[in-house]
């Protein structure tokens, strides 16, 4: 069974959300995610700088199998990347929502935080999907 | 749901993740597919390919069947148990598929085939025998396990009779025999030493508990696909199949057109392509930049023209994307490939990537 912080905010494309305490969000992928993709070899982060969109693909994750995207769960400006993935993406793996976060937004409007999942939703979409 | 093979539910009893491989519900991993990939590289992994498809061809004009059936020589066959790897071509020298074949006796010889080609294989093989007399005969009666690595022979020679482990560990590379009830080869697709043993059914769940207790990894098809590819060896369907011949797939060497005077399927192609020269190649690529090469993605060759790649992966061993791709003749030592929307650099080099544990080309830093 994969693991699900109570703590976090979730979307439909396991990205989760945490909410720090200078008004960023760190963003990453859940450990159901890490755990259907497998080995993760090479992650891809934004640039700090960059303005995202809600649901637009602003990183990339290639395990042995496959690649995948992962999409921004807000709008927002990408304020910090982990830099640890470029040499380490085995982190994700090893520590989803911990060392393996991928990346920091400032919120354009941090009141659509209320409007992502919680993690009992999350884990109802987890066990409607089969995982 | 797909077809299962006798290991089924012990794949599931070891958490296997099971997919969909050809019409078959196989694992594809057990825990980690990159520590399947280094157990076996290292120390030793077993693989049920039981999937794959055995045929057995009986009679007294066998031998002059597969003279004309496959594109590499028969005559290869001296000696008992010897194998072959060949290619089956179609008329205009496509590839139908690769296999193995083992010489048994002079009216007897057993062949591999691909899992995913078996009804067409079979269909091609059972209409070209007719003329020979030669009875084509699938054999799923049996299992087929893979146990593979630097301690896969001395491991598995354990869980024979004394005279039968003799037996198995004095097997030449390419050879294979029946050995205390089982057919024994020493054969693989991994670059590494090790044995394909096809047994009976009713053994192979037995002989994997076995290997597990003397520490033999279960490993899934996903490690077998990078531990193939880091051992440049050729995956039907992705680098070859029916539209591509054997000449611009990296497989001239398999095609004996010696004798002259033996008329194999696809021959009179073959000498046709030959004569004018093979206008693609296929090559291994090293990926120079960070990123990870997939099938299918464009391959650019500067001031030549354009390729593909035909399979691609991350190498655990050399932690560096590797590939195969089709490519133009001309193509030198440098290309770029369009990964995911962005032009990355990759040095074309000579397979393997890795053999024996060993890299076998230089990987600078990126």
């Amino acid at each position: 069974m994969s693991k699900v912080p109570a703590d976090l905010k979730y979307t439909r494309t396991h990205e989760w959300v945490r909410t720090l305490s200078d008004g960023l969000v760190e963003v990453g992928i859940t450990d159901h995610a890490q755990h259907a993709l497998g080995d993760l070899v090479f992650v891809e982060v934004p640039e700090p700088g960059r303005q995202v969109a809600p649901g637009e693909p602003v990183a990339v994750v290639e395990s042995v199998k496959a690649a995948s995207d992962v999409y921004s769960p807000l709008a927002g400006e990408v304020t910090e990347r982990n830099e640890q993935l470029a040499t380490a993406p085995e982190l994700i793996n090893q520590d989803p929502f911990g060392a393996g976060w991928m990346m920091r937004i400032k919120p354009a409007n941090p009141a659509v935080l209320a409007e992502l999942m919680g993690a009992p939703e999350y884990e109802a979409l987890l066990q409607a999907e089969g995982g | 749901m797909g077809r299962h093979t006798p290991l089924f539910s012990l794949h599931q009893e070891l958490g296997a993740r099971l997919v969909d491989f050809g019409g078959w519900d196989m694992p594809v991993q057990y825990s980690s597919q990159i520590g399947e990939h280094h157990a076996v590289r290292r120390a030793s992994g077993v693989f049920d390919v039981s999937h794959m498809c055995v045929v057995d061809l009986r009679g007294d004009r066998v031998r002059p069947f597969l003279e004309h059936l496959i594109a590499n020589d028969p005559g290869k066959l001296r000696e008992r148990g010897k194998a072959l790897y060949s290619c089956m071509l179609n008329e205009s020298g496509g590839v139908i598929d690769d296999l193995i074949v083992y010489f048994i006796a002079e009216d007897w010889f057993r062949m591999v085939v691909n899992a995913g080609t078996r009804d067409k294989d079979l269909a091609w093989i059972r209409e070209h025998a007719t003329a020979f007399g030669v009875s084509v005969e699938e054999r799923a009666d049996l299992a087929m396990l893979a146990i593979q690595g630097p301690e896969a022979r001395a491991k598995f020679a354990k869980l024979l009779t004394p005279a039968g482990a003799q037996a198995a560990l004095a097997l030449g590379t390419f050879y294979g025999r029946d050995i205390d009830g089982w057919f024994i080869a020493r054969t693989g697709y991994t670059g590494e030493d090790g044995f394909e043993v096809m047994l009976p059914a009713r053994d192979s769940v037995r002989l994997w508990q076995d290997l597990n207790a003397l520490g033999v990894a279960s490993c899934g098809l996903g490690a077998r696909d990078t531990l193939r590819l880091e051992a440049g060896m050729n995956l039907y369907g992705n680098d070859m199949d029916e539209t591509t011949h054997p000449l611009e797939s990296g497989l001239a060497w398999t095609v004996a057109f010696e004798p002259a005077s033996r008329n194999f399927i696809g021959r009179r192609a073959l000498e046709d392509i030959r004569r004018k020269g093979s206008e693609r190649k296929l090559v291994g690529l090293l990926l120079e930049d960070r990123g990870v090469l997939r099938s299918h993605q464009k391959v650019i060759v500067p001031g030549v023209g354009e390729g593909e790649i035909t399979s691609g992966t991350f190498s655990p061993t050399l932690e560096r994307s590797i590939a195969l791709a089709r490519v133009p003749q001309a193509t030198g030592e440098k290309v770029q490939v369009d990964v995911r929307g962005k032009l990355l650099n990759a040095r074309v080099v000579r397979p393997p990537f890795v053999r024996l544990g060993k890299p076998c080309i230089q990987v600078h830093a990126a």
